[in-house]
């Protein structure tokens, strides 16, 4: 049992894990550099980031290595947070729409740069 | 660990049937420190913090009607000349996840005994996360005094991403800065002995806050800097 000896796992596994990280940090950090829009950019974004949180939790954190018992109690109260992101979003984009349509607002509008010194 | 006369312990049994047996014996469900598991749970409430921080920022971003400030141009530096779109937010990512690998061989060493291997990573965990949070004081300063960002509005467009800006990062550098405490703390007392004989859970419980706090900025840097 591996919890109460106290987590001991080769060294190896957390030298590879910790380069993953960084070789995938570098890729997100690619995505913006050079500039990939769309749902290219917000695929990329999503994939980077859950395999980097993914190996945290997994390597670093030990999940992998503790009771499915721990692992439900983390991951089952979690789903509430999924249902409460896409009912925002839908909340969001309708608040949205009531704008463009009630404050005749441009849909199309750009950001300024930000102030030059 | 409790085992049976048999020798087979309830614990050993995998899968959905090892849930069944946790809950159902007549033991504590959770074969870990009470610390561990009360820092899981704690950890679990943070999540849902973030979480709902996170959220709001969404939904305030999405039905923002002035276009939203491009993150890329207000968070770039001039270094040397070069004009690096992101370059700070991409250092302190880096800076974060090499306090992480740190940890983890902290975590790992003190479960060795390597009492001096473990007391040089924790510290040297704890001087990323200042330094962590030396780069946050930096770009808040830059981003109030130069692009004139105020939780109230900016000159680049939404209002509203100054103010999701500091309540996320804000909340987000308190934990890093609690945590370059509570790793001083834990570094001090390995370093003591006074973990000699109850043994080292101790910096495994700390190191799953740190990892924690590594893990928030993952989805902070995707949602709010690269999105």
């Amino acid at each position: 049992m591996s919890d109460t000896a106290g987590q001991q796992h080769p060294l190896g596994i957390y030298l590879k894990i910790w380069l993953l990280l960084f070789v995938l940090s570098t890729l997100s950090y690619l995505v913006d550099y050079f500039q990939f829009q769309g749902y290219l950019r917000w695929s990329l974004i999503l994939i980077f980031m859950f395999l980097k949180a993914g190996f945290i939790i997994a390597i670093f954190m030990h999940l992998q290595w503790e009771r499915l018992s721990l692992k439900y109690v983390l991951f089952l109260p979690t789903l509430a947070i999924v249902v409460l992101i896409i009912l925002m979003a839908i909340e969001g984009d309708y608040t949205e729409l009531t704008r463009f349509f009630y404050f005749d607002r441009d849909p199309n509008a750009l950001p300024l740069p930000p102030p030059a010194h | 660990m409790s085992t049976d006369p048999a020798g087979t312990s309830s614990f050993e049994e995998p899968g959905l049937g090892g849930v069944v047996a946790d809950w159902a014996s007549d033991k504590q469900a959770f074969d870990m420190p009470w610390g561990k598991l009360m820092m899981w749970i704690f950890l679990l409430s943070d999540t849902f913090i973030f979480s709902i921080f996170l959220t709001g920022y969404m939904t305030v971003r999405i039905s923002a009607t002035d276009p939203w400030p491009n993150p890329s141009e207000v968070f770039a530096l001039t270094i040397f000349g070069n004009h690096m779109p992101l370059i700070l937010i991409a250092i302190m990512t880096f800076v974060l996840i090499t306090s992480s690998g740190t940890m983890a061989l902290a975590v790992n060493y003190a479960y060795r005994g390597d009492k001096r291997k473990t007391v040089m990573l924790i510290t040297a965990t704890a001087l990323l996360g200042a330094s962590f949070v030396g780069m946050q004081a930096f770009e808040w300063t830059k981003l109030i005094v130069d692009e004139g960002v105020r939780p109230w509005g900016n000159p680049m467009g939404a209002a509203q991403f100054g103010s999701t800006f500091f309540m996320i990062t804000g909340f987000h550098g308190l934990h890093v800065s609690a945590g370059v405490i509570y790793l001083a703390i834990v570094a001090r007392k390995v370093a003591r002995g006074d973990y000699d004989q109850k043994g080292y859970d101790i910096v495994e419980i700390a190191g799953l806050y740190w990892h924690f706090v590594d893990l928030v900025w993952v989805f902070i840097f995707a949602f709010y800097y690269l999105w």
